[in-house]
């Protein structure tokens, strides 16, 4: 069981009152994108066992959706952040790499 | 005219370890839009009769009341008669800016919860820390009972008030009678 800060109302409550909704910082290839970008927004995800980025919605509460960084083998969360990002915040990957000093985000 | 009709007309039951009853019909206004902006501010507190509240809070004042919902968000509380009235004042007050005001009214449904073991009920239902230093008057909260989305704010001790959507009204209902069954006290809180 996850327990989530949500940063856009400040609760901290237990993941049944959230949904998760899959990778974050996707780049967005629409129409006029090449068959291969389509392809790869739409259906190739990284799917990491170890740090990965997420979208998060506090469905059951404020109704606003928002980032996290969390790990998917041990389920630690690094933190949660703003959805009006393209990339994490330094805060966020400082506190990954003080947790998993090995940690290569593009491995 | 046709008489408003709540979801439950009212519907009550008392057999359990708290009196639950359906409170409405209810006017209820929601109000989106930059809760930063003064003028916006200003519309809200005249529609609600009360002051801005903060963060995850609620002020009321008998009948009249307002809610934190979201950061772009706010629910205004008021008698079910004037609620058409004040959405339209409110939304002639905002318009222009990138808001939205709109009677909620019939789409929502109220129950109150009183009694001793009110925090108990309650906890059964949903993931929050119901205990007293934990959560008090005043404070608001938008969460889930069971698997229907909510909010709840106790007006005083011993007793809560519930907003869910009229579509799950029944649902809510039968679920607070059964957090309620007679022999259910948990006496955790109290
Ligand atoms: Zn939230």
């Amino acid at each position: 069981m996850l327990n989530i800060h949500c940063p856009n109302c400040g609760v901290t409550a237990e993941e049944t009152e959230f949904h998760a909704h899959g990778e974050a910082h996707l780049t967005r290839f629409g129409p006029g994108a090449s068959d291969d970008d389509f392809e790869s927004y739409l259906f190739m995800r990284a799917n990491p066992k170890g740090v990965h980025f997420e979208r998060w919605r506090h469905q059951n509460g404020c109704g606003k959706w928002f980032h996290m960084a969390r790990c998917t083998m041990t389920l630690e969360i690094f933190g949660t952040y703003s959805a009006q990002t393209t990339e994490p915040p330094q805060d966020i990957l400082d506190r990954i790499r003080a947790r998993r000093p090995d940690w290569n985000p593009h491995p | 005219m046709s008489d408003p009709v709540s979801a439950l007309k009212n519907a009550s039951d008392s057999t359990g370890i708290v009196q639950i009853s359906e409170v409405g019909p209810a006017g209820m206004i929601t109000l989106r839009g930059d809760l930063a902006d003064k003028a916006l501010i200003k519309a809200a507190v005249a529609a609600g009769g009360v002051n801005l509240p903060e963060q995850r809070r609620i002020n009321t004042e008998g009948d009249r009341g307002m809610a934190w919902m979201s950061p772009d968000e706010l629910l205004i509380l008021c008698p079910y008669a004037e609620a058409k009235d004040r959405t339209a004042d409110l939304a002639a007050a905002v318009a222009g800016q990138f808001a939205l005001a709109v009677n909620v009214s019939d789409a929502r449904v109220v129950f109150e919860l009183k009694g001793p073991h009110a925090r108990d009920v309650m906890a059964k239902l949903a993931p929050v820390d119901l205990h007293p230093s934990a959560f008090t008057p005043g404070m608001f909260r938008r969460t889930r009972l069971a698997q229907v989305a909510a909010a709840l704010w106790m007006p005083q001790e011993d007793c809560f008030r519930i907003v869910c959507f009229r579509s799950v009204a029944q649902y809510v209902f039968d679920l607070l009678n059964v957090s309620a069954m007679p022999g259910s006290e948990v006496n955790y809180y109290g």
